[in-house]
């Protein structure tokens, strides 16, 4: 019972296990923070292989199939002989690959995920408590930047190299939007810290900030690499990026790496945006905290499946456009307008400055719309060839040879 | 104890990392190892107490410079070719120099005690971000060097933007 009170009792527990094994006090607590960063890390690397099959499922469904349904009830060992299937193929290296950065290209990409989890609450008194959680996490999606670049560069490849290069124009350019939306958080709460901001959200922010929680979820969603911005990795796409190179294990680190950094995000936003592992009864129960941030998560990381299987991909040009021309200015100008109102009503309730702000976003997204509208009119309107316009090819289906049988 | 051994360990991929950045002669094997001795100036920040420096450090030096310094290694190499040597034939005189900066630092550090408290660690105060930001902005403060990077950073934005503009331009003019 006292442990669903206050789990860090576990700790405790395990301190005084070393202890009694006559390790000396220092050594027991590096042993503890070695312990606790490797069921931080294989914690998530295992639930990827529920995201993997569900993914396939969901994605299946909305295209009208089944998905999985052959390996175990449902399929739900799919995901298992994925990973048989991929760690018995035959690692092949291309010739003349620089072999310490082919190595490492992947390994790089799934810590830069891993890392993002220590600076993320799970619960009351567990999980991250980092002072600079926010710059953190930025800090660490440049890693997964820099492994692209390598993955890239390493397999000899000039298709390889210009996909990868591609990818990182698209990660740097999403990063703008990004940090501007996460900015909004932090004002509202005050602090960088992401305990702090889930300790703040009494009216969850995205009521306060829908603008932004928008903007961060499609910046996010490019920044992962995922449906509709998978220009990057989609196998008509210059044969599959950066990652052509890479066969078995390696590539399964990649794949492993987006689904859990997509997961990831969603919990972002929901430490974010959405009052994190905050519900009825979390603050007694901090078990039952990390219930509902796990569902909160669970459900954003849906709506990003969902997404997958509805939208089609986004050309290179359209999508930086649509993060310089669109999404930049939009998140500068929700963060003033947040800013000035913010300080303004910084004197009311919670609910109160929830409902101003709420209003202030509706009335910028008339604005955009508005512009939108205008922007549109400007444009020339789209080729529709009229009959006799421009010459279309026409097709002549050939004579049927009365010689053939059926 | 969990500090020194970090620190330690820390310490010891620096070195390795930044022996590679200048003694390799693959540019982008000797741009990792940069990278891995900026990770390890942010984790001695980290030790330091001073957190909102590591991760500035970490988004600025590794997120920005140093991709910027991989970009311009593969846009203009390719893999495999050549790369020519990184040290040229005054060596022994950088040698004799970094020995004898060695041996000074070594006569330094005599006296370090592995299980001393990092003078850091009293001083430090809670809302230390919280004060570097009103300091940026006070007009007694750093006010005015804040406006004037933020202007240099606006001549370069515009700068880069000519620069990529000005082709179309020329090549208007070729055409008409």
């Amino acid at each position: 019972m006292a442990f669903l009170q206050d789990p860090t009792i576990v700790v405790e527990w395990l301190r005084q296990l070393f202890l009694g094994w006559g390790l000396s006090p220092s050594l027991a607590s590096l042993l503890l923070y070695v312990v606790g960063a490797l069921a931080l890390a294989t914690g998530p690397l295992l639930w990827v292989i529920f995201l993997i099959w569900f993914e396939r499922k969901a994605v299946a469904r909305i295209q009208d199939r089944l998905g999985p349904n052959r390996v175990g009830p449902y399929g739900l060992l799919q995901p298992f002989a994925d990973v048989l299937k991929l760690l018995t193929k035959e690692d092949i290296i291309p010739a003349k690959a620089d072999k310490v950065l082919y190595w490492m290209a992947p390994i790089l990409s799934l810590a830069g995920v891993l890392l993002l989890w220590p600076a993320i609450p799970l619960g009351k008194g567990i999980g991250g408590n980092v002072n600079v959680a926010v710059l953190y996490l930025v800090a660490v999606g440049t890693l997964s930047t820099f492994a692209i670049l390598i993955a890239g560069w390493s397999a000899n490849n000039k298709y390889a190299l210009l996909g990868a290069f591609r990818t990182v124009a698209q990660m740097i350019s999403y990063e703008v939007p990004i940090v501007l939306a996460l900015l909004v958080p932090v004002l509202l709460a005050r602090s960088m810290n992401l305990q702090d901001i889930v300790a703040a959200q009494d009216v969850w922010f995205v009521v306060a900030a829908p603008l932004a929680a928008l903007i961060f979820f499609i910046a996010s969603i490019a920044e992962v690499g995922r449906t509709p911005f998978d220009l990057l990795e989609a196998e008509s796409e210059i044969i599959a990026g950066f990652h052509i190179e890479y066969s078995g294990m390696k590539f399964a680190m990649f794949f492993a790496g987006e689904f859990l950094h997509a997961f990831t995000t969603g919990v972002l936003g929901a430490v974010l945006f959405f009052g994190g592992w905050r519900g009825p009864g979390a603050e007694a129960y901090p078990l039952l905290g990390l219930f509902y941030l796990w569902l909160k998560a669970f459900l954003l990381y849906f709506v990003i499946v969902w997404i997958r299987g509805s939208f089609p991909r986004v050309r290179i040009d359209h999508l930086l456009d649509f993060t310089w021309k669109f999404l930049t200015p939009l998140a500068l100008v929700v963060l003033m307008v947040t800013a000035l109102l913010d300080k303004a009503l910084a004197a009311a309730g919670p609910w109160a400055r929830a409902l101003g702000l709420l209003v202030a976003n509706g009335l910028i997204w008339l604005v955009v719309q508005r512009w939108l509208r205008g922007v549109e009119k400007r444009l020339e309107p789209p080729m529709v060839a009229q009959p006799g316009q421009y010459p279309v090819a026409r097709y002549t289906p050939p004579e049927p040879q009365a010689a053939e049988g059926d | 104890m969990v500090t020194t051994f970090v620190f330690v360990l820390t310490a010891a991929v620096m070195l390795v990392a930044a022996l590679i950045a200048v003694l390799k002669d693959n540019l982008v094997h000797a741009a990792m190892g940069l990278v891995v001795t900026l990770f390890g100036t942010a984790v001695l920040f980290v030790l330091l107490e001073s957190y909102f420096l590591a991760v500035a450090q970490v988004v600025i030096y590794v997120g920005a410079i140093a991709i910027l310094i991989v970009f311009s290694i593969m846009l203009t190499r390719r893999v495999g070719a050549h790369w020519g040597r990184q040290t040229n034939a005054t060596w022994p005189w950088a040698l004799l120099t970094a020995g004898v900066l060695t041996v000074l630092f070594a006569l330094m550090v005599r006296g370090w005690d592995p299980d001393a408290v990092l003078p850091a660690a009293a001083g430090v105060p809670e809302d230390i971000t919280a004060r570097l930001g009103a300091a940026l902005v006070d007009p007694n403060g750093y006010v005015v060097p804040f406006e004037v990077a933020s202007v240099l950073l606006l001549a370069a934005l515009i700068g880069a933007v000519y620069v990529a503009w000005g082709g179309r331009k020329a090549e208007k003019e070729t055409q008409g």
